[in-house]
């Protein structure tokens, strides 16, 4: 294919997935089979799409130099346009790869998670998780009641992502940023008759707004400054030094800087980073596909692509080996922060798709910190490899809970929480297939060594962290990677070894392919994908296979990054966390019965370091005692009704008074009244003279005649 | 010659004694001779006027003759009213004939 061809191909990518939730929403969503061929047929060919223009990026050498580009103009804004047009290069050609896959996997495996060819449930109602049904007296799963509109949602969510990532400005960014802000809303509440999860829609699309606003304060700011919203056109040398050159007037920090933090901030929001993290664990009140679409495959990586993007931003005036500028330094803070909280709170949640949130907070975090300190490659590594691992195990997760589920209709014991990890144990003999696509991608978030894609990107972070001397950074990673490792194999231990805890587990049992066979392909990924970043320098394994990341994806920036040096400590520390994280976890975990036995129960983390409460009291207590007390009843039921209860009855008087001294007494009674009586009594009095004798009437004219005679003649002939 | 006022002497006499008529006769017919004595008065003004100022244009003798076949007109009409009144109530008395009064 031609350079051209595939570009025209990249502007067709984001639409199938469009046009699948406009068909679903108008045509087909009656048929549940149909509605779901449409989706997933939309997906398919985006992914089809996606595959050949990577593997048409991948014949280009120096592709970071010729990307498939083109743009045309959109909005005309004054005398210049606002472009909308499509960007690949290597960045964006790699996270379309894994987006497209992830994309592919969730839309199959919601088939089945669905519990499509299921009979309609006895009591299910739109809105609520299906109860299951009952055939032949045995309870079995029932079909999702909105089925339809899930795919419809889904195909909408991807079409968001599509166009974020093959967008070559901001703008378009923006708008398929916020297209998977409504989604994401709708998903999570998806479930709308439970109150967690409308409550859960509403945190997290406002939580993200706030992001968002200032995500969109940085966009007008850079439009400002520079003109245009293109890549291509803002990461140039001389914008970004006059960028990096002009002082903002804000902390003291350059356009760059201000604009890069702002962007940052959108970022906060969308990937859940510290202090707006509180909306992504609530999140799992959505169906399980959702959580792994919002939390892996699209939207938080999102947040971290858009940093990615705007790198040559953040960095502008920062050159590799120097001190870190502010803002890289406060990207840095929060995503080392982000990370090492957010891992604390993981050790001590129960349930089993809390764990992989705020695991999914923590290993953000790590790609933030990454950016900050510089670490472009390894943060792009992590994202794709983290997408897929953490799509495994939110997948996987979702297919424990449905095998749970499963074990929950056939007991009849509704009480029991299939989502609590303690209510499990023993589901590796009931569940193999997600037993060990689930081992895999837990080795991998921990970064099991050399076989698990996760052990090379994570190990990247640490080794550039080290050898460019990021001391903080690099302990305080090290420290949450080890409580990943520890929270994941208490996550394993607790839901697949050991004996069965309750009955509900007992009976749980494997799911049908739909759902198992998407668990599989990402495995897949979750081992085979580190085998393209080994570095260069690595003992026995480096230069086995070329470093393909770093060559390809380093294409992307003006200046290639250097290869790093190897040194054993990073790599010693890895190897340490990882295993000694996983050891301690099963050591001590194997042996745990229950929520009382486990020592990691601590209220404080369980609370989340009490956030929400904080937040609670700190923002929403004040913005609903503004809403309710403060305007409804004090400005609005005192003061304005207060000054309308002035109003009203002055206003009223006024009126009685207008009336009773004037509107009677001098219109009704002197006007009206009084000239109909004079005309009465004018007429009565008048009347004899119209006595009908002719004569009579004849003398009246004379003598008025010679009256106005005479008159006339003494004014007129005497005066003249 | 006579001067003029002659004329509007006798006019003015004979209007006098027309308006008399119309005023104090209780009889309809008598009344209508009134005002054909105040009609002729003016005929005799019309004329003499026109006798004492531009003689050439004959504009005072046209009037005179309009005047004459209006009398004549409205004589026939007042004639055929004060009969018809005299046949439905039996008199033709001025006072006597008060419809109009409220």
């Amino acid at each position: 294919m031609t350079h051209e061809l595939v570009t025209k191909l990249v502007w067709f990518i984001p639409l199938p997935p469009l046009l699948a939730f406009a068909l679903i929403v108008l045509f087909t969503n009656k048929s549940k089979a149909l509605s779901h061929t449409v989706a997933i047929s939309a997906a398919f060919l985006s992914w089809l799409g996606s595959m050949i223009i990577f593997w048409n990026a991948l014949k280009v050498e120096e592709f970071g130099k010729e990307p498939f580009a083109a743009s045309i103009p959109w909005l005309p804004t004054g005398n210049t346009w606002l472009k909308i047009g499509v960007l690949i290069d290597p960045l964006s050609a790699a996270v379309l790869f894994f987006v497209a896959w992830t994309v592919l996997m969730i839309f199959i495996y919601s088939v089945g998670y669905h519990n499509y060819g299921q009979p309609a449930g006895d009591h299910d109602h739109a809105g609520l998780p299906p109860h299951g049904a009952t055939v032949h007296g045995h309870a079995v799963p029932s079909v999702e009641p909105m089925y339809s509109r899930f795919f419809a949602f889904i195909g909408l969510f991807a079409f968001g992502m599509y166009t974020l990532v093959v967008s070559d400005n901001l703008l378009t960014l923006f708008v398929g940023w916020e297209i998977m802000g409504l989604c994401s809303y709708l998903l999570i509440g998806f479930w709308f008759g439970k109150p967690s999860a409308r409550n859960a829609a509403v945190k997290a699309f406002m939580t993200t707004r706030i992001g968002d606003v200032f995500m969109l304060i940085g966009i007008a700011f850079l439009y400002h400054a520079t003109g245009t919203l293109s890549y291509r056109e803002i990461f140039t040398e001389e914008t970004l030094h006059v960028l990096s050159t002009v002082p903002s007037g804000v902390f003291g920090l350059s356009a760059a800087g201000f604009i890069a933090i702002l962007l940052f901030i959108g970022t906060i929001g969308k990937s859940a980073q510290f202090p707006l993290h509180v909306w992504l664990p609530d999140a799992m009140e959505g169906p399980t596909p959702v959580s792994a679409m919002i939390h892996a495959a699209t939207m938080v990586s999102a947040g971290v692509y858009a940093v990615i993007r705007m790198f040559p931003l953040l960095s502008a005036g920062w050159h590799e080996g120097a001190p870190l500028t502010p803002e890289m330094t406060f990207v840095a803070v929060i995503g080392a922060f982000t990370a090492i909280f957010a891992a604390t709170i993981a050790v001590a949640q129960n349930d089993i798709k809390r764990v992989l949130a705020y695991s999914t907070i923590s290993q953000l975090g790590f790609m933030i910190a990454a950016l900050g300190i510089g670490a472009y490659i390894a943060a792009v590594f992590h994202l794709i490899t983290h997408a897929f691992f953490k799509a495994l195990l939110f997948l996987g997760s979702g297919s424990v809970i449905h095998g749970m589920e499963h074990g929950v209709l056939h007991t009849g014991n509704h009480s029991i929480d299939p989502q609590d990890m303690f209510n499990m144990g023993g589901l590796r003999r009931k569940m193999p297939v997600t037993f060990w696509t689930f081992l895999i991608g837990g080795f991998a978030l921990s970064g099991f060594p050399v076989l698990t894609a996760g052990f090379w990107s994570k190990d990247e972070i640490l080794a550039d962290a080290f050898i460019n001397g990021h001391m903080a950074v690099f302990v305080t990673l090290a420290v949450a990677a080890f409580m990943t490792a520890f929270y994941t194999m208490r996550q394993i231990t607790l839901t697949f070894l050991g004996e069965a805890r309750t009955k509900e587990a007992e009976h749980a049992s494997e799911n049908k392919w739909t759902m198992t066979a998407p668990l599989v392909v990402l495995s897949v990924f979750a081992i085979g994908y580190g085998w393209v970043g080994i570095p260069e320098h690595f003992p026995l394994l480096g230069g086995l296979v070329p470093n393909w990341i770093h060559e390809f994806v380093g294409g992307t920036l003006a200046e290639h990054p250097p290869v790093l040096e190897f040194s054993i400590w990073p790599l010693l520390t890895s190897l340490v966390v990882a295993l000694g994280g996983l050891g301690l976890g099963w050591l001590y975990y194997r042996n745990v019965k229950s929520a009382k036995e486990d020592i990691f129960q601590i209220s404080f983390l369980k609370n989340k370091y009490y956030f929400d409460e904080l937040y609670q009291a700190v923002f929403i207590k004040p913005a609903v005692w503004i809403s309710e007390v403060f305007v409804s009843q004090w400005m609005d039921k005192g003061f304005i009704d207060g000054i309308l209860h002035v109003f009203g009855p002055a206003t009223g008087g006024l009126g009685s008074f207008i009336r009773d001294k004037f509107d009677l007494p001098v219109v009704n009674q002197f006007i009206g009244d009084g000239s109909a009586n004079a005309t009465y009594w004018l007429g009565k009095n008048l009347r004899p003279i119209q006595t009908g004798r002719i004569q009579q009437y004849l003398i009246l004219s004379l003598i008025l005649i010679v009256v106005i005679g005479g008159l006339l003649f003494t004014l007129l002939v005497r005066s003249a | 010659m006579i001067p003029l006022s002659w004329y509007l002497i006798l006019a003015a006499g004979l209007f006098s004694i027309g308006l008399f008529g119309v005023l104090a006769r209780r009889n309809a017919v008598a009344i209508l001779l009134g005002v054909e004595l105040m009609l002729n008065a003016i005929n005799i003004n019309l004329v003499a006027f026109w006798r004492y100022g531009e003689v050439s244009t004959m504009a005072g003798q046209v009037f005179t003759i309009i005047v004459f076949a209006v009398a004549a007109a409205e004589v026939a009409v007042g004639l055929a009213l004060v009969i018809s009144v005299y046949r439905r109530r039996n008199t033709v008395v001025a006072e006597e004939l008060d419809l109009l009064k409220w």
